[in-house]
């Protein structure tokens, strides 16, 4: 935790239509680590992800306050794009949502949208991302086939070979197991392993298990506050709060 | 007595059901009944491929009403599908939800004004503002498609707008987390997965616009001659049946059924080419 820190949350509170849905977080989330953050349903995981990306902002009701700084930039600031903070900051969310177009067209429309042309480097993307994300093998001889078409597994992986197309700095994904066969949550968890070599990642998973497996640093989140927060080791075998230690032995949640 | 109760309202509903269908086939029997024989009588090309119509001369040519009937619908959709379209998104996606609740019924209340008000606005404003700014007679093919676009408006705005609030908020997520900006967002994710339904709010207004009489009476001139301009007269299919059914006997009679023939063929075959091309589309996708 002691490395170049990615994200700065100091004192993050967020209302939602007059409910506290999270409560003061404040932490460091490092460069090139996976953090995994669990608890149970409806314990802010999730409100905490889409605030990193201010995908929160189209809710009319809702009210932010505090500071997020992303490399010690504010990204409430005023003069902070949220268009150009989420090409930095891709999301893979828990359904996968191809776009209504081809496996090829999927992966460049976020290069293009930054203004992308060249044909052989939008091949280069493709090929690249589709090879980090582990689906380059199943799909490379029908790339101009609908994305539609492929199974859930190969479409949440797509949807991570569309968020690295992008060339983003951090990446968040919202439970993107929580529909997936064991295998393909292998090739998942597999592919973030790699990834973090050149991203940082930020993982809500419902599945403790898995944030062992993956996770660098852990987070426990319950009942909308930040409990526990440290490296995944010590959180899962010396818990310092005994709440954390009832969720991870599955007490209760 | 339960099972007593739930047979007899089963087979009520079978009778109502099939007193619907009946009835919609004997006047579709009736129509052909009375028009085929006629068609054949003076041959297929003498009636759809000629424009001479003079009943009391016994010349029943109804091509100029055929491409009359096509201009003017051919004009509403050019009139009505890009603002209902552009309408619709606007509504759909940048109108606080406030503003909605009091703009989708007024959308809804202009679906239900009488064809013959837009008629009668067509008559003394549009018709004259056309004759005397653009030329020609002033009631005429864009008169017609003017005011019959401005018809189709609501329906094609109400059920663009539904099928674009249908789409789920997670495909727009999809797209912004990309980095895509609102406009881009619409353009790549939401009007895609609305599209069948923008297409069927299209056809229903295609629907209507070819099968309107009233107002097209009273704004197209109703001149049977094959138009050359947009500002020339024209008389549509339904027109003709309308202007001539009070006095028409005899083989003039049959000739209106015929007519009616034609335009019910015309409105099958469109709605099913919109058919196929709805289904070609989400194949493609």
């Amino acid at each position: 935790m002691e490395d170049t820190v990615k994200f700065k949350i100091e004192n993050l509170n967020v209302y939602w239509s007059g409910s506290h849905v999270l409560k003061s977080i404040s932490m460091d989330i490092g460069a090139n680590k996976i953090l995994g953050i669990i608890g149970p349903s409806g314990s802010g995981k999730t409100v905490f992800l889409r605030t990193l990306n201010r995908l929160n902002d189209m809710e009319l009701q809702i009210r932010i306050e505090g500071g997020v700084l992303l490399d010690g930039k504010d990204i409430f600031a005023p003069g902070m794009d949220p268009v150009m903070l989420r090409k930095k900051i891709g999301m893979v969310f828990a359904l996968p949502i191809p776009l209504p177009a081809s496996i090829y067209n999927n992966i460049i429309y976020g290069p293009s949208l930054s203004g992308i042309t060249n044909k052989n480097r939008l091949d280069e993307i493709v090929v690249k991302s589709l090879k980090s994300a582990f689906l380059w093998d199943e799909v490379k001889d029908r790339l101009k086939t609908s994305a539609m078409r492929l199974s859930g597994g190969q479409q949440q992986r797509l949807c991570l070979a569309r968020t690295l197309a992008m060339e983003p700095e951090v990446i968040l994904l919202d439970e993107p197991c929580s529909g997936l066969d064991p295998i393909s949550t292998t090739q998942i968890e597999y592919a973030l392993k790699e990834l973090k070599k050149n991203y940082t990642i930020v993982l809500v998973t419902n599945n403790t298990k898995q944030a062992a497996r993956v996770a660098d640093n852990t987070a426990f989140f319950l009942m909308n506050e930040l409990i526990e927060y440290g490296p995944t080791g010590t959180i899962f075998t010396v818990p310092g709060d005994i709440r954390t230690m009832d969720y991870i032995t599955g007490r209760f949640g | 007595m339960k099972i007593f109760g739930e047979n007899s309202i089963k087979n009520l509903l079978i009778v109502i059901a099939f007193s619907a269908l009946t009835a919609l086939f004997l006047i579709l029997a009736f129509i052909l009944l009375e028009g085929l024989p006629f068609i054949f009588n003076i041959g297929i090309k003498n009636f759809l491929l000629s424009s001479d119509w003079q009943p009391m001369a016994g010349k029943y040519g109804i091509f100029a009403m055929i491409v009359g009937s096509l201009w003017v619908t051919l004009g509403a959709i050019i009139v009505g599908v890009p603002l209902g379209l552009a309408g619709a998104i606007f509504l759909a996606e940048f109108l606080p939800r406030w503003m909605m609740r009091i703009i989708k019924p007024a959308i809804e209340l202009l679906a239900g004004i009488p064809s013959v008000v837009y008629g009668f606005i067509g008559v003394m404003v549009l018709a004259p503002l056309i004759r005397d700014y653009i030329g020609g007679p002033g009631l005429s093919i864009m008169a017609a498609s003017i005011i019959l676009g401005i018809m189709i408006l609501p329906t094609i705005l109400s059920i663009s707008i539904d099928s674009i609030k249908a789409v789920p908020q997670s495909y727009r997520e999809g797209a912004f987390s990309l980095g895509a900006t609102h406009w881009q967002t619409i353009h790549m994710a939401t009007l895609p997965a609305a599209k069948s339904g923008i297409i069927a709010g299209i056809i229903l207004g295609l629907g209507r616009a070819i099968g309107e009489t009233m107002a097209v009476i009273m704004v197209a001139g109703n001149a049977v001659i094959l138009p050359g301009s947009p500002l020339d007269s024209v008389r549509t299919l339904t027109a003709n049946i309308a202007l001539e059914m009070g006095y028409a006997t005899g083989m003039h009679r049959q000739a209106l059924f015929a007519t009616g023939v034609v335009l019910l063929l015309i409105i099958m075959v469109l709605n099913y080419a919109a058919t196929i091309s709805i289904r070609n589309m989400n194949r493609k996708v």
